[in-house]
């Protein structure tokens, strides 16, 4: 049933692309990405721990061994479970979006229908397939109904829109080149060393590529997915791109879409080629295997994110730069390779989704559609923590779980990286450490120039429209899920271990596994 | 030269003799019995014809069974030499069927004529092994093709493209004819697979060698490989843009399979290696650079077009490095992607010369000039798009896993992953294309148009047949395996 998510998606675009009105179109969209949710839903309530579900499985090009093979196992489901409720709040958050409405929700659901496809691919080539339909939907998204850095208007803010969107579509684009390179040599090497090619994940593990190839492989195609994670320094897309998107697409692209990137390379590039993590017996600046090489940009990622954010007069740039810091946990903890890490960081993966997704919602939704600014030292004196307390309250929320308060799903993932960041590579969790703090201190920054700056003495508080009913419901979605992983996080971590625990993650475990 | 039987040689090439014969009779029927109707009524009458004869021979085509042979290697035919035929006879309908809408000319019988009359050509050149018979049909194919492009009597620009392609084009003969000449001395015989038994040998005459470059100049040309692409952006700015389509899309399909022919059947013995550290001189080599230097040129100057159609011609001369890809890896796989790649390739671009046509009498030229596209045409923009992405390479389009089924037999290809470097560059290469592919879609769907809106003239066959090549080229992309199952791969 769980691949009827990404039918739906591809055939609620189709339908909301020909609706007639654009409150039908509204409609198609909510109810399609509610669907996929639902379903989402139902999978998890009869879900058997350490399941693995084979959805389909067919010849698709049987000459070159590609199959159409779709399955699940509980590191899918949970991925599948955000992007229903990043779906879902995100159609709520753009209930007012008036240009071009029917196009809009056409681009977005097939964007929806290519990262399920992403999450339930089984099969590397099928994976590819889906993950570069969702390329084209968020160059669109972006270019069309984008907004700009405060103060750009008219033309220029066309031209900025243009340049975030086509340098997002590059930067993804570059990267799934190198992905794609090494898929096909992937598919070269199984032929010979199995006589027969395939593409399919199972076939692909026990396939034995040599350790030399492994080792090349490993670093291209992880830096190939890690483009989208954000991964310092390839991380140049994501603050613009997130920061000139429609509201939607900042929640999707945070949300979900970076979510992508970090699945393939859990997925793809540590899954298959495990090999290429071990030790390069010689070493490079004091690093001695591309572990700590994706470990040492991680951190950097963690820090410099979040220092950046810190000084950001946009506040969209601010929730752009602090996705590059939340992403750089996932990666840290992947990169730890103990059982705690690896499960902190699909944690994080699901958490930084919703939690993103909540502030951007907050930041371009909430303000910057009522205000039309997103400069701070413009917010500030607004006193919208008197006029729009809802988004105020939210925002709080939002943040608290964002720096990691327990009682969030943020602590909970947080902690676990670090937890395993302590047993693979103690030296991290002091960098790591210093990100969190300066991760404090920005959401603290944005929180109190934005929604209580000082009133400017003589002016006027302006009367802005209040907080519509589809917002309220889409934050309160959120801030539901966060709550209820935080509080009790076996939801998900009785999906996740036993998945990790798999057979197809056996090259992962090596003598750390704790 | 052997006795030839004439009802061997009836029967061997009726599906020919059909287009040629419908050619003449649209010609007469032209002349005579439409010779007061309208414009439109000749285009479409002519076009019917043209259909009805293509569909009789495809018909006979998919009729005959195993492989029929005439002597001296004139003409064989196999089960895949008639898929490439077929296709070919598919195009040349799809391409008549698009004139139906264009106001170019008054000699429509002519035009239409001469797109049979090219399309036969293609047909005896990819039925035939023999270096005469090749260079006999090429000839009849080009003179085709340079009337076609300098057609538009109106247009200063047609005639200068048709003049330039002529110029080009009687040069690469040229080369063509002298590195046949060569290899003929060297080998006493015209017919391919005599002349690579005569030229194997553990060490490569030199003379050889300068024969493999000479063919591969005049080979080059043809399917507009850099460094010898140049009239390839004059040819197909200047040319009616249904010409141009069909320059981009079947001439390329017979181009690359006739080369595909020479090289893989006449110089398979002087193959040598592209692969890194298994460096051997051949035409592999050779190719290699050629497809090299068309990636990096094609690509590169692509970005700074700002005609759609100059653009198309520089992503063809990319695509055409993609293309050669397949016959380095010198392999009954890398042949069929090869096949498969040119077949999706002619789609796609016959579909977006397709529509750049119907926008023909409005002047559009630059990318700037499709700004609001998407409102004025939803559909046709919504095709454009598809075209676009598949020629960018992205899944589930066809373009996807034509590149993907090519650069998977380049690497497979002996030695294994040895021509990494050249599929590292073509990949890399087509991540950079996405940029201007995405440069033309901002004007179709981004950017705000001028705002009187008027309806795009176009007969409701053009409508519908670029709609079928949108078809083809997603369900392509989808099921690869229904065109893999034809070719036998």
């Amino acid at each position: 049933m769980l691949a009827w998510t990404i039918y739906i998606s591809f055939l609620g675009a189709l339908a909301s692309r020909l609706s007639p009105s654009k409150s039908l179109a509204r409609v198609i969209a909510l109810l399609t990405a509610v669907t996929g949710l639902a379903i989402g839903l139902i999978t998890l309530h009869s879900w058997q721990p350490g399941e693995l579900v084979t959805i389909t499985r067919i010849g698709w090009i049987s000459r070159l061994g590609i199959e159409y093979h779709l399955a699940a196992d509980g590191i899918s489901l949970t991925l599948v479970l955000l992007t229903g409720l990043a779906a879902t709040a995100g159609i709520l958050f753009s209930w007012n979006i008036e240009k071009r409405t029917q196009e809009f929700f056409a681009f977005y659901l097939v964007l929806i229908g290519g990262v399920y496809g992403v999450f339930l691919s089984f099969d590397l080539f099928l994976l590819f397939v889906f993950y570069e339909i969702a390329i084209i939907p968020k160059y669109f998204l972006i270019a069309i109904w984008g907004s700009a850095k405060a103060g750009a208007t008219g033309e220029e803010a066309g031209s900025q829109r243009e340049y975030a969107a086509m340098k997002l579509a590059l930067y993804s684009f570059a990267g799934s080149a190198l992905v794609l390179a090494g898929m096909v040599a992937t598919w070269t090497a199984t032929g010979a060393a199995t006589g027969g090619h395939s593409m399919s994940f199972d076939a692909l593990v026990s396939a034995n590529l040599s350790t030399h190839l492994q080792m090349a492989l490993f670093p291209m195609v992880f830096v190939g997915f890690a483009v989208l994670a954000g991964m310092w320094p390839f991380h140049t897309w994501a603050p613009t791109g997130h920061a000139a998107a429609p509201t939607a697409a900042s929640m999707l692209l945070a949300g979900v879409v970076m979510k992508l990137g970090a699945y393939g390379c859990l997925r793809v590039a540590m899954m298959l080629f495990p090999a290429g993590m071990n030790p390069w017996e010689f070493h490079v600046l004091g690093l001695g295997s591309w572990r700590e090489v994706f470990a040492l940009l991680a951190v950097i990622g963690i820090v410099y994110g979040a220092s950046v954010a810190l000084v950001q007069r946009d506040f969209k740039f601010v929730i752009g730069y602090s996705s590059v810091s939340h992403m750089g946990f996932v990666l840290l903890g992947l990169m730890t390779l103990t059982q705690i890490g690896l499960d902190g960081a699909v944690l994080q993966m699901f958490s930084h989704g919703v939690i993103a997704g909540l502030l951007f919602a907050v930041v371009g939704r909430m303000v910057y559609d009522r205000t039309h600014t997103r400069d701070l030292n413009e917010l500030g004196p607004m006193q919208l923590g008197r006029v729009i307390p809802f988004a105020a309250v939210t925002f709080i929320l939002a943040g608290m779980a964002s720096i990691g308060l327990p009682g969030f799903s943020g602590f909970i993932a947080e902690f676990q990286v670090l937890v395993g960041a302590w047993q693979s590579f103690a030296w991290t969790i002091v960098i790591a450490g210093i990100g969190i703090l300066v991760g404090i201190a920005f959401t603290w920054r944005a929180l109190i120039k934005a929604f209580y700056g000082d009133p400017t003495p003589g002016a006027a508080q302006h009367a802005l429209p209040p907080i519509s009913f589809p917002e309220q419901l889409g934050a309160l979605l959120l801030l539901a899920s966060t709550l209820a992983v935080g509080l009790y996080p076996r939801i998900l971590t009785d999906l996740i271990l036993p998945a990790l625990n798999s057979p197809l993650f056996e090259g992962l475990r090596q003598g750390a596994w704790r | 030269m052997n006795p030839i039987s004439y009802a061997d040689l009836l029967r061997a090439t009726l599906p020919e003799i059909v287009v040629a014969v419908t050619g003449l009779v649209l010609l007469a029927l032209d002349l005579s019995a439409l010779r007061r109707a309208s414009i439109p009524r000749r285009f479409g009458v002519g076009a019917l014809i043209a259909c009805i004869g293509s569909l009789l021979s495809i018909w006979i085509l998919t009729h005959s069974t195993g492989t029929a042979t005439l002597p001296d290697a004139m003409f064989i035919v196999t089960p895949l030499t008639r898929v490439v035929q077929i296709a070919l006879l598919a195009l040349a309908i799809l391409t008549a069927l698009l004139s139906t809408s264009t106001r170019i000319t008054e000699h429509v019988g002519e035009y239409l004529a001469l797109i049979l009359f090219a399309t036969v050509a293609m047909m005896f050149l990819v039925a035939t092994q023999n270096l005469l018979l090749i260079f006999v049909a090429l000839e009849f194919l080009s003179l085709s093709l340079y009337i076609l492009t300098g057609f538009d009597k109106q247009s200063r620009q047609s005639a200068e493209a048709g003049l330039k392609y002529f110029l080009f084009g009687g040069m690469s003969a040229g080369f063509l004819l002298f590195g046949m000449s060569l290899l003929y001395g060297l080998s006493g015989s015209i017919q391919l697979p005599q002349i690579a038994a005569a030229i194997s040998g553990s060490s490569l005459d030199p003379l050889a060698l300068i024969a493999i470059v000479m063919v591969a100049i005049g080979f080059g040309f043809k399917i507009a490989a850099a460094p010898f692409h140049l009239w390839a952006p004059d040819a197909y700015q200047g040319a009616p843009t249904v010409s141009a389509g069909f320059i981009a899309s079947s001439s390329k399909v017979a181009s690359f399979f006739v080369f595909a022919q020479v090289v893989t059947v006449g110089l398979a013995t002087a193959a040598g290696n592209g692969a890194y550290r298994a460096w051997a001189p051949g035409w592999v080599p050779v190719l290699c650079a050629i497809a090299a230097l068309s990636m990096i040129v094609g690509n590169l100057a692509a970005i700074a077009q700002t005609s759609v159609r100059r653009l198309l011609a520089y992503s063809a001369i990319s695509h055409a490095g993609y293309m050669l890809l397949g016959l380095i890896a010198h392999s009954p796989m890398g042949q069929h992607a090869l096949i498969y790649y040119v077949i999706t390739y002619a789609l796609a671009s016959l579909g977006a010369f397709g529509v750049l046509g119907t926008l023909e009498a409005e002047g559009i030229d630059k990318i700037q000039d499709l700004a609001g596209l998407s409102k004025r045409a939803p559909g046709l923009s919504f095709c454009l798009l598809i075209f676009v992405l598949s020629l960018a390479g992205i899944p589930p389009l066809s373009g996807f896993f034509a590149k993907f089924y090519i650069f998977s037999a380049a690497l497979d290809a002996p030695p294994q992953l040895g021509l990494l470097w050249l599929v590292l560059l073509a990949v890399a290469m087509s991540a950079v294309s996405l940029y201007y592919y995405l440069k033309v879609l901002k004007q179709v769907y981004v950017a705000e148009g001028a705002p009187q809106t008027t309806p795009l003239h176009l007969t409701l066959v053009t409508r519908v047949t670029i709609w079928v090549l949108a078809t083809l080229v997603v369900l392509l992309g989808c099921a690869p395996g229904l065109l893999l199952r034809w070719l036998g791969a």
